[in-house]
């Protein structure tokens, strides 16, 4: 089935479609299929802000660096998180002054070295979308339940919808979403009605290996050429190609959970600028396991040619930067797009493929 | 975002914590978000069991195909 | 015993540290002179190589930093087809360093040199401030036979390129024992000795050969394809990649192609040669998975891609083309 879809794919001569993906392991999943290569020319795939990492603002970096040279403060966080540019350094690079930064696999693991030294103020790194919050949920039940006092969070926490409906309402020159996989494990696939019958625009769920790809792809370029019929039948834009593992409602435990802890805030995206209740943050009664997440909203552009926010808009690509590859490299990161390994810059420069 | 992988829980350690095996890699993953037992294939994100996976995607797959060629 | 900075003073206490420890582990004749320096026999092409060797743990499933500082510098003397012959080495300890660990480290590199085939015949032992840590410096000299001519530069168009095994066994290991994943993974720190041995004995006619270390497969080929201006394509279907660092690459984000390791090479070899280099590879220790991975091809001619372009063809057709390593290769959450 896979080998029809592909040449379907590879045929397709209809009106030119440009989709996006708004999830970062798709940007790198995309990448490493070289997928791209093989579809018609007249089916463009261009990368969204998929990344929370990336997109987390210089200024929430910077108060990591700042607690981690804290006397008895230790920051721990996952890998992607040490390689994002503060405004001056990266939370590796802070390490050299003798601010003291712990790599982990998962937010659990730091349960059993907050009990191991009782003496060290633990404060975790929390970034993360709809898929990775959860995660924080069942680490507060935890904090909570072994009453540790020396584990708290640092957050920046956020939601895709609001972003997606400010590119769309930005004008992004879109045909459809490669919806995110692993977020709708969470949120379930019905998460994105609202945004399909605004816009008027179609989301496919779609999963991470090449034949997932694939397939969800196809799906989502037919449900453009059908986008018509669809609509005046009444159906709404939106389907699930990644039925393994999303269900329409999702993981209602998960959610119940996020609901119990967090609340909508605003926040800023890394190049892009504040988006309202884009943002989630520890209720006030929780107050007591936020190491100051709120109001980190200093999102000092590095360089002011930089043009992140237009590449995220799909309005343009990586190479029409005037940066790009030239002061900004993977090594040298100016905006979010080359910030995280896969971010759409960083990716399309590790893949100069034209 | 999010990497996630599938794997295959091998034993309930306690009433918060599952092993799941993926290939010969061994994870204590956190089993507050979905309930798990023994031989249940989950997916695992951040050390933490996000969902279960089930196996008939490709035919449903099908289905979905089938239902958009017919408009 | 715990190492003190009177280890690293030159009086009693280092005597006694080189004498119960690394002299009697590396015993031969060269060493056992003990003078300031090293006389040894040989002529003609001489290959020079040093190396620095800094891992933690510094035990970690399947080796240690001693294994591993012998067969980095080995390594690197037969990949430009030389014999490996002597070694140095200059140990910085950390005060506090446990002499039980220390005695380990130089047991393991004197098997290791054993079973290499080379001599370490100089040394040196300096104590720095710290906690415990054991670093190594270790410099090899091997011969080049006559005739011999391998270089990154020599790659020729319609070479095959051979993998001896399996890719990404040391990273996993290494970093396993840092995150909280528990495998069975173990690394392949390895002398290629008697890979090399084997090549040259069969009279293969190998045009150039890499060890695959840090910043991985991709990142050891596009250096090759820059260097010798060639196209080089490689099937991402025929990588040989357990499923155990598969999977442990998919928990953590990292791809098996930038993943490091310390006991694999690639041969570049014509066409014509290709069996005859994969039986030579695949009898030697630790050749047994040994295959082609990809080929050769002249910018003018290839499809895809320009002059230094590393190509991967994966497995629904597309094509994706492969940098160096950048930054550090860290695990990734998202």
């Amino acid at each position: 089935m896979i080998e029809q879809y592909m040449e379907y794919l590879k045929q397709y001569d209809g009106p030119s479609i440009t989709l996006m993906e708004v999830c970062g392991s798709h940007t790198a999943a995309i990448a490493k299929s070289g997928i791209r290569s093989v579809l018609s020319p007249k089916i463009k795939l261009v990368s969204g802000p998929g990344c929370p990492v990336c997109v987390s603002p210089s200024g929430y970096v910077d108060q990591l660096i700042h607690l981690a040279l804290e006397e008895g403060v230790t920051i721990t966080t996952f890998g992607d998180l040490l390689r994002i540019p503060g405004s001056r350094m990266t939370l590796n690079e802070s390490k050299g002054l003798g601010a003291k930064v712990e790599m982990v696999y998962s937010p659990m693991d730091v349960i059993r070295l907050a009990k191991e030294n009782p003496q060290v103020r633990y404060v975790f790194g929390a970034v993360g979308f709809e898929t990775t919050i959860p995660v924080y949920t069942v680490l507060l039940d935890a904090i909570r339940e072994e009453k540790l006092t020396n584990l708290q969070l640092l957050t920046a926490l956020k939601c895709m919808p609001p972003v997606i409906d400010w590119l769309c309402e930005g004008g992004a020159k879109l045909d459809g979403f490669i919806a995110p996989g692993h977020v709708s494990v969470i949120t379930g696939s019905s998460y994105y009605i609202p945004l399909a019958q605004k816009y008027r625009i179609p989301f496919g769920i779609t999963g991470f290996n090449p034949k997932e790809l694939v397939a969800g792809i196809y799906g989502i370029v037919r449900m453009c050429e059908k986008k018509e019929e669809l609509l005046s039948a009444g159906k709404v834009l939106v389907k699930n190609f990644y039925t393994s593992v999303v269900t329409e409602q999702g993981n209602t435990r998960a959610l119940e959970k996020m609901e119990t802890y967090f609340e909508p805030g605003p926040a800023v995206w890394r190049g892009m600028g504040n988006i309202p209740g884009s943002g989630l943050y520890l209720k006030p009664e929780f107050s007591l396991y936020d190491a100051g997440s709120r109001g980190l909203d200093d999102d000092q552009k590095i360089n002011k040619a930089c043009r992140c926010d237009q590449v995220l808009m799909g309005k343009i690509a990586s190479k029409e930067c005037p940066l790009f590859g030239k002061v900004c490299t993977p090594l040298s990161p100016q905006g979010a797009c080359m910030v995280s390994s896969e971010g759409s810059c960083y990716q399309n420069y590790l893949n100069r493929d034209n | 975002m999010c990497v996630a992988l599938p794997g295959k829980v091998t034993e309930l350690i306690d009433d918060k914590y599952a092993s799941v095996d993926f290939n010969g890699n061994i994870v204590k993953a956190a089993t507050g978000l979905v309930e798990v037992k023994p031989g249940d294939r989950v997916l695992v994100h951040a050390g933490c069991i996000i969902q279960t996976v089930s196996q008939d995607e490709a035919d449903e797959l099908e289905d979905l195909f089938k239902e958009l060629d017919a408009f | 015993m715990i190492v003190t900075m009177a280890h690293g003073s030159g009086g009693a206490a280092t005597s006694e540290l080189i004498r119960d420890i690394f002299a009697k582990a590396f015993d031969n004749d060269v060493l056992n002179e003990m003078e300031d320096s090293a006389v040894v026999e040989g002529s003609g092409r001489i290959a020079v190589t040093t190396d620095s060797f800094v891992v933690t743990p510094i035990e970690f499933p399947g080796g240690d930093i001693g294994r591993l500082c012998v067969c980095g510098t080995v390594n690197d003397l037969l990949m430009r087809g030389a014999v490996p012959k002597y070694l140095t080495c200059g140990f910085i300890l950390q005060e506090g360093a446990d002499t039980e660990v220390l005695k380990r480290i130089v047991s393991s590199m004197a098997q290791t040199a054993r079973e290499a085939g080379v001599q370490i015949v100089a040394g040196d032992t300096k104590v720095i401030e710290g906690n415990g840590g054991i670093l190594i410096n270790t410099a090899g000299v091997g011969f080049i036979p006559d005739g011999v001519e391998i270089s990154a530069k020599n790659l020729q168009v319609g070479d095959v390129l051979i993998l001896s095994g399996n890719l990404g066994d040391h990273h996993a290991a290494i970093l396993g024992s840092r995150l909280s994943i528990s495998n069975d993974i173990v690394s392949d720190n390895a002398p290629l000795t008697e890979m090399v041995a084997n090549l040259e004995k069969d009279r293969v006619d190998v045009h150039t050969m890499r060890d695959v270390t840090r910043g991985g497969l991709a990142s050891v080929l596009k250096e090759l394809a820059v260097a010798s201006g060639v196209v080089i394509t490689l099937e991402e279907e025929k990588l040989p990649v357990t499923n155990a660092v598969r999977d442990f690459c998919g928990l953590l984000g990292l791809d098996p192609l930038y993943m490091g390791n310390e006991g694999k090479m690639i041969a570049a070899v014509p066409a014509e040669e290709a069996e005859k280099a994969l039986n030579a590879i695949r009898r030697a220790a630790y050749g047994e998975h040994a295959v082609v991975i990809g080929r050769v091809e002249d910018p003018g001619q290839a499809a895809d891609g320009k002059a230094g372009d590393l190509l991967l063809k994966t497995p629904i057709g597309g094509i994706r083309a492969l940098d160096v390593l950048q930054g550090e290769g860290l695990p990734r959450i998202c």
